[in-house]
């Protein structure tokens, strides 16, 4: 299995090369990209450069161009698409229909990854993209279970490529409008989801909390450290009590499942977190390196700790567990 | 002149009133579309498909186009399958909610529902060229966007979700379940307690969302009924009524009123006001706030 490893900058992109990365996930410094934060990304020189220097050790650059053109500005997107094609980026994640269609008419002999943000979770929806575009390998969406992930993999023409770290997304990728109900910034749009801008820190009398676009996401103790206000990680109420109504503050760790991912047939294991400094990048690069070597050599994963960089300091197998829903 | 559509209901009502319900709007409701179909959950599609055949007919007769909407997360083998075979049975249009259905009826003509992102004119061209003839857009998307689409495919209804909470996300987690200390296997279908789906406050005790199995949709209730005028001149032939657990023949009375010039847009709110009561208005996404928001006309930016 590939190791896909999240690259925000030029020095995260050659420290998850020395990391022991197969590819290197990344995109370029404006909207047309899925992790659209100020000062993260790559400018088109950057990107070619990160390329070359990429394929002289042999270790591949996907160029995500994965959220949905804005209307009235698709020639953005479609020139990030020619650029990072005249760039020699080994596959392009793409997740606006319409922008498919222009990089499988334009350019037919690049190859197309399906986004995690193109929410294709089921084999009809993965070989209607397939079929019309020629995609060559799929994201798949963090609501799956690890038997669902066999079925499509043995059903699918294409690759399939799964996250086993980071951050979790507990609605469908690409399909969610929460961020911009409370802030006007969506992922889909903008690039963002829980924008920085929109976050405020507060002191209450039992201590802290934290809110977005106005709304309270959680509350803190005294001597709790206050997490950030994902909006679908904080705590709320209903009639039937108070908690994480959608998700804990917890982040993915598959480690534990490398084995039976290897064994439905995944093609490629997808490590999250283009916004994460070098520190994460090359801890979590190095030990899923470390990991699939052990699984090759015919052993198990360890679970080491990867606290450190978890969200929430504790970290879940998410959907791949059926008991998750 | 603006067609009203009434969307499929969310929630997971007693089958006898959701066929109830149905046969009050053929009779009564001047709503010229009406998509109907489980679209939420598939584990609820049993109990209201046996109803489907009398409301169909029902609405049909009274002069209803009627649309058959899929679910707008389509996982499970059954899913598939049931996905596949709405494009077989069906003599009305298919409303897709999910990519899933194309692989079955792309070419022939269809609708498309709220939850499939067409955020640009390339997108609802794509669509438009394999048999897309009515787009009800994603709530999320503002006027302009809204606009260049409706320019770019002006043989294709273009349709705006005009009144009731907003859907904001799917997901294979089921938190009507969770909230019940259940999982989706074994869910007792609580969701049939919440007739206009499970609010959510903050800590603060604010109104924030509104959870329907595994829907979540806004608490605030969109209402653009100020916005026609600019919607007519964007492009949008029709607007969408989502059901909500209030008298739907009266919303769509209401919008008919505002639309045609009986009333005016204020004093239409104040009347949907008093048939939703104490759930607030937004329209933010339109004019590219905070979806919360409630953007009158004079304070929107152009």
């Amino acid at each position: 299995m590939e190791l896909i490893c999240p690259a925000g900058t030029p020095s995260a992109l050659r420290t998850a090369i020395e990391a022991g990365a197969d590819a290197i996930y990344c995109g370029f410094n404006d909207e047309t990209n899925a992790r659209n934060f100020p000062g993260l990304n790559f400018s088109r020189r950057e990107l070619s450069e990160a390329i070359a220097f990429a394929h002289r050790r042999g270790v591949k650059i996907l160029v995500a161009i994965n959220t949905f053109p804005r209307a009235a500005a698709v020639e953005l997107w479609q020139r990030a698409v020619d650029d990072a094609v005249n760039a020699r980026a080994d596959a392009l994640i793409l997740a606006d229909i319409g922008l498919m269609d222009y990089a499988a008419r334009h350019h037919p002999g690049q190859r197309l990854h399906v986004s995690v943000q193109a929410a294709a979770a089921n084999p009809d929806a993965i070989a209607y993209y397939v079929e019309t575009f020629g995609a060559r390998r799929v994201v798949l969406p963090r609501v799956l279970s690890v038997p669902e992930i066999a079925a499509i993999a043995r059903e699918v023409a294409c690759e399939t490529e799964v996250f086993v770290f980071g951050g979790l997304c507990v609605m469908a990728e690409g399909r969610c409008s929460l961020s911009s109900y409370a802030t006007a910034k969506s992922p889909n749009m903008q690039g963002v989801c829980s924008p920085a801008s929109h976050v405020a820190y507060a002191t209450t009398a039992q201590g802290a909390s934290s809110r977005l676009g106005g709304f309270t996401i959680n509350q803190f103790a005294p001597d709790e450290p206050a997490g950030y206000p994902t909006l679908c990680k904080g705590r709320f109420s209903t009639e039937l009590g108070t908690g994480y109504i959608f998700e804990d503050p917890v982040s993915l760790d598959a480690t534990a499942l490398l084995s039976a991912l290897r064994d439905a047939g995944v093609s490629a294991l997808k490590i999250e977190g283009r916004q994460r400094g070098r520190a994460y990048v090359e801890g979590v690069v190095r030990h899923f390196r470390k990991a699939l070597t052990v699984l090759d050599s015919g052993g198990e994963a360890v679970v080491t700790s990867l606290k450190p960089f978890t969200e929430g300091q504790a970290s879940t197998v998410g959907a791949y567990r059926k008991t998750w829903r | 002149m603006m067609q009203l559509s009434l969307g499929p209901v969310p929630y997971n009502w007693q089958p006898e009133r959701w066929r109830d319900f149905y046969f009050r709007i053929a009779d009564e409701a001047p709503v010229d579309v009406v998509s109907v179909g489980e679209i939420v959950c598939s584990k609820r599609a049993p109990f209201f498909d046996e109803h489907l055949p009398a409301v169909i007919e029902r609405l049909e007769r009274a002069g209803k186009e009627v649309l058959l909407g899929s679910l707008i997360l389509v996982s499970q083998p059954r899913e598939r399958r049931q996905t596949a075979a709405l494009a077989e049975m069906a003599d009305g249009l298919i409303e897709v909610n999910d990519l899933t259905c194309l692989r079955s009826i792309s070419g022939r003509p269809h609708a498309i529902g709220p939850f499939v992102n067409i955020y640009n004119e390339a997108a609802a061209s794509f669509h438009a060229s394999r048999g897309a003839v009515r787009i009800c857009l994603p709530p999320e998307l503002p006027l302009a966007s809204v606009a260049a689409i409706a320019a770019a495919v002006p043989e294709v209804v273009i349709e705006m979700f005009g009144f009731g909470r907003v859907p904001l996300a799917i997901s294979a987690r089921c938190y009507h379940a969770r909230v019940h200390s259940l999982a989706k296997d074994n869910c007792r279908f609580v969701c049939d307690k919440d007739l206009d789906g499970l609010v959510v406050r903050t800590l603060e005790n604010q109104e924030f969302l509104t959870v329907n199995g595994v829907q979540t949709l806004s608490h605030a209730c969109a209402n653009l009924l100020h916005d026609l005028g600019e919607l007519e001149r964007g492009g949008v032939r029709s607007l969408r009524l989502s059901p909500q657990s209030c008298d739907m023949v009266d919303v769509a009375r209401t919008f008919r009123d505002v639309l045609d010039g009986r009333e005016d847009a204020e004093a239409g709110s104040r009347h949907l006001q008093r048939i939703y009561p104490n759930i607030p208005f937004a329209n933010g996404f339109l004019h590219g706030a905070p979806g919360f928001s409630f953007v009158m006309p004079e304070q929107a930016v152009e």
